[in-house]
């Protein structure tokens, strides 16, 4: 979900916001500290602009306080997929979220995405989220002879799965399901939504072993629709709806 | 220590990496290395188009492209690439279809194009539809779908390592070599972050596709991770650096935040103007006015600006204005940007117009290669088993100024081209004997880092350098300003010496390696500003007040920059005196400028008018 400003741009200068000071709780995790492998809450508070991201202050934190601060980012502005944070109890991008959309005036949260083994502080091991991936044969599978120019697509097919091409792969869907909390077996949203964006591409032939893939135990059928992954989505991916709809192709076989 | 053999190694998974991968995995046990996750890289941000004269909804040809390429760079473009470049551009399209690539579509179902900044029918007549795109997120698509094709070929990947070294036979800093003489690249040292584990890898063949330098300044489009690392290391090894002084400033970054808006959205139809309304573009370029090259662009935003004609309460921004476009449209072709736009600035693009300023974008210079991606230890003579594509090469396809969409363009057209050749290379080459103790220098380095005692923050100093980086050697230069940029970063330099770490632990430790990055910052910094400082001209991204005039009697050369012990010669290959003879010394090494012939074909310099 994106965060709207309701000022208007004149007022968002960085030399005409207002600074204040915002408190976050940060998860922690070292086993080379004193803490070893206990994991435990820091509390800093740093100065903010209106303007500043939660990123921002996290880079504050480590820039000026405390260099073993641990996190990944890249891009910083929600393309990259680095980020990927559990704020204020939801998933999100660290980089899309506003100070001032997530309370400032009280202590914000900050955990590590849950369901990933952690690493350190907000990093998590993503090769089991990357392994579901690389499962459901993320890549388009024809037969026959290459053409010689492009493949013709019409723009309806085109559109057909465009919402699923939009996805950064940052995980926060998948470690925001509650399934996938409780069986890391279960493939979760994002390996479904990559699936979809090939199962529903009419350049594609290879819907039917994906579709046999995700009809596992472990697969598709796991989704309880509780919505948390469309919500978690920081590019708007209407996840749960992918995932009814490559059900459905699994029952009607029409994709 | 742990250590590995491979024919073909290759540094970064950025667009040029992956598609190096792709062709070298075909022939060659490959590795690559990378500090990001695949799909983190910056590749992922760019946005919108991949130019290639398809002709699929105008006429357009591949010449148009090399012509327009080579008057974008302002003539400082090896025209031999740029043929290349324009001529592989169409198969280099046509490949990522294939590979699954979702371009938008015609009604007609082909590969949809629309226009882009400085890409004209017949030498300049009028904007031409050329660029390929998929929505405001083609480097994502472009991105996404290598990566897919990596793991449908199953290319082996050692994601979160840092490359912090390039092993040679001979020390380039040093050795006195004749053009008989063979160099050749060894391997790498690389740092696992997750574990603080080295490991060296041993390679016939090395491709360094490593990305840009953009975090030398404070207001860019970059990644935070893009700190130059490939360039530093290649220069720091003895191999020269070319045509540094040209950096790219994209016009349309969000105000005060430098995160960027596509190009396609003045190929949709947006307009820049002032504070007073005007669509000044006009003045500037009359002929494709917003659609004009970006230095042109950016350079006439900033000169609004100066001239107070800049908008908003401190007058220091211009309006990129689309609210005449219908909102439907903005949704289906700039749905990315637009959101970038109500995110971070609170703008809603539909009804209002979205604060903009150049933020630093692309380096065209860095590590010069051949046509077929081979390194070059000087003007002429290459490092065998060594190869560069992408942005941290110069090929030079850009030559002083990129055109939109060409870096997408030079990743694919050679990224392939260096993954085929390295390949290849490989087939016939052997393993060459590393050093006895190959890893040394970088333990060394990581060690005294993490043992120095509390010092200064890596911040403080990176700050430094990015704020005096944007005041000095920005969109306006003058010899004063390079001159005060210099003297900053030497303070900068001396001040690096006593940085120190908080973070002493062995596991993923980013404080450590921000540190080192911060010296790999420096490095490119300083031989970018001693560059600009020795290009007593104007010419495309380089644009130099006290010398408004382009000079093609003395300027019309390739900068390459070598970085020498203070001991070692004073003339570097190239040397023209009074041009490109100068020489900066820098306490224990010194750096030498000399220079590389442009190759021309069929293409004179001309007078660049828009």
């Amino acid at each position: 979900m994106t965060a709207v400003l309701d000022t208007p741009a004149q007022d968002t200068t960085p030399a005409e916001v207002a600074t204040f000071q915002v408190t976050l709780k940060v998860r922690r995790y070292n086993p080379e500290s004193e803490h070893g492998d206990a994991a435990y809450w820091d509390t800093f508070t740093v100065e903010a602009h209106a303007t500043d991201r939660v990123l921002d202050a996290l880079h504050k934190i480590k820039w000026e306080h405390d260099g073993s601060l641990t996190f990944r980012r890249s891009c910083a502005h929600g393309v990259c997929g680095s980020d990927a944070m559990r704020i204020n109890g939801r998933n999100r991008l660290a980089c899309k979220t506003l100070l001032k959309d997530v309370n400032p005036d009280k202590p914000i949260t900050v955990e590590p995405i849950k369901g990933l083994p952690v690493v350190k502080d907000l990093v998590v091991d993503m090769e089991p989220f990357f392994a579901s991936y690389r499962e459901i044969m993320p890549f388009l599978i024809t037969s026959g002879n290459e053409p010689s120019r492009e493949r013709i697509q019409s723009p309806e097919d085109r559109a057909r799965f465009d919402d699923t091409t939009k996805c950064i792969l940052c995980a926060a869907c998948t470690s925001s399901c509650p399934v996938f909390w409780t069986d890391g077996q279960y493939f979760g949203p994002a390996a479904i939504v990559n699936a979809h964006r090939f199962i529903f591409d009419s350049r594609d032939e290879g819907a039917a072993q994906r579709l046999e893939i995700l009809n596992d135990k472990e697969g598709v059928w796991r989704c309880r629709t509780t919505f948390n992954c469309t919500e978690a989505c920081p590019r708007g991916i209407q996840v749960t709806k992918a995932i009814q709809e490559v059900k459905r192709a699994m029952i009607t076989r029409a994709f | 220590m742990q250590t590995h053999q491979y024919d073909v190694v290759i540094v970064g998974a950025g667009g040029a990496g992956m598609r190096a991968a792709l062709e070298a995995s075909k022939d060659a046990r490959t590795a690559v290395i990378s500090k990001l996750y695949p799909t983190r890289s910056h590749t992922g941000a760019a946005q919108g188009g991949m130019c290639a004269a398809l002709a699929n909804v105008e006429e357009d040809n591949w010449e148009w492209h090399t012509f327009d390429t080579i008057k974008g760079g302002d003539y400082l473009v090896d025209q031999d690439a740029a043929e290349i470049m324009a001529k592989e551009a169409i198969d280099a399209v046509l490949d990522l279809e294939r590979m699954g690539l979702p371009f938008n579509r015609t009604p007609e179902g082909k590969i949809d194009q629309r226009r882009f900044g400085g890409h004209t029918r017949n030498h300049g007549e009028a904007a031409v539809r050329r660029a390929c795109y998929a929505a405001d997120r083609t480097g994502h698509m472009i991105l996404q779908t290598l990566y897919q094709n990596c793991v449908k070929q199953d290319v082996e990947f050692f994601n979160e390592f840092y490359v912090l070294d390039l092993l040679t036979d001979h020390d380039l800093t040093t050795e006195v070599l004749s053009d008989e003489d063979e160099v050749n690249a060894t391997g790498v040292v690389a740092y696992d972050l997750a574990t603080g584990e080295i490991h060296v890898f041993q390679a016939k063949a090395i491709v360094f596709a490593t990305g840009g330098a953009g975090k030398i300044f404070k207001t860019t489009s970059n990644a935070h991770t893009l700190t130059g690392d490939g360039m530093a290391l290649a220069y720091r090894r003895g191999l020269p650096l070319e045509d540094m002084e040209f950096f790219q400033f994209h016009p349309t970054g969000l105000a005060g935040l430098g995160i960027l808006l596509s190009e396609a959205a003045r190929g949709e139809g947006g307009i820049l103007r002032n504070s007073e309304g005007e669509r000044f573009m006009e003045r500037y370029a009359p002929t494709i006015k917003d659609l004009a090259p970006r230095d042109i662009v950016a350079r006439s935003m900033a000169n609004e600006v100066r001239e107070g004609r800049g908008a908003g309460p401190n007058k220091d921004y211009v309006l990129l204005d689309l609210t005449h476009l219908e909102p439907a449209h903005i949704d289906a072709k700039l749905p990315d940007i637009t959101e970038f736009a109500r995110t971070y600035l609170g703008v809603e693009p539909y009804t209002e117009p979205v604060p903009v300023y150049p933020t630093a974008h692309y380096a065209m210079g860095g590590v010069p290669t051949n046509v077929e991606g081979q390194v070059l230890r000087d003007s002429h003579n290459v490092v065998k088993g060594l190869y560069a594509a992408g942005e941290v090469a110069c090929v030079s396809v850009h030559g002083s100024n990129r055109l939109g969409t060409n870096s997408l363009l030079d990743i694919n057209v050679f990224g392939k081209r260096a993954g085929r050749a390295a390949a290849a290379y490989a087939r016939t080459a052997r393993y060459l004997p590393l050093p006895e103790k190959p890893a040394e220098r970088v333990e060394a380095q990581l060690e005294e880092m993490r043992e120095r005692p509390d010092g200064e923050r890596v911040a403080d100093v990176r700050r430094a350098l990015q704020e005096t980086m944007d005041a000095n050697a920005q969109v306006f230069r003058t010899g004063e300003s390079l001159t005060q940029a210099l003297a900053d970063i030497r303070g900068l330099q001396k001040r690096y010496a006593n940085v120190s770490v908080q973070d002493k632990g062995r596991l993923f430790n980013t404080d450590l390696l921000e540190a080192i990055e911060l010296g790999f910052l420096l490095d490119i910094a300083e031989v970018t500003v001693l560059a600009a400082l020795n290009r007593k001209e104007s010419r495309g991204g380089h644009y130099r007040e006290d010398f408004p005039q382009r000079d093609d009697a003395n300027y019309m050369l390739h900068t390459m920059a070598y970085r020498r012990p203070t001991s070692a010669s004073d003339v570097a290959d190239g040397h023209v005196e009074g041009f490109f003879d100068h020489v900066e010394e820098f306490g224990d090494y010194k750096v030498v400028l000399g220079s590389k012939p442009v190759v021309q074909t069929r293409y004179e310099p001309m007078e660049r008018k828009y």
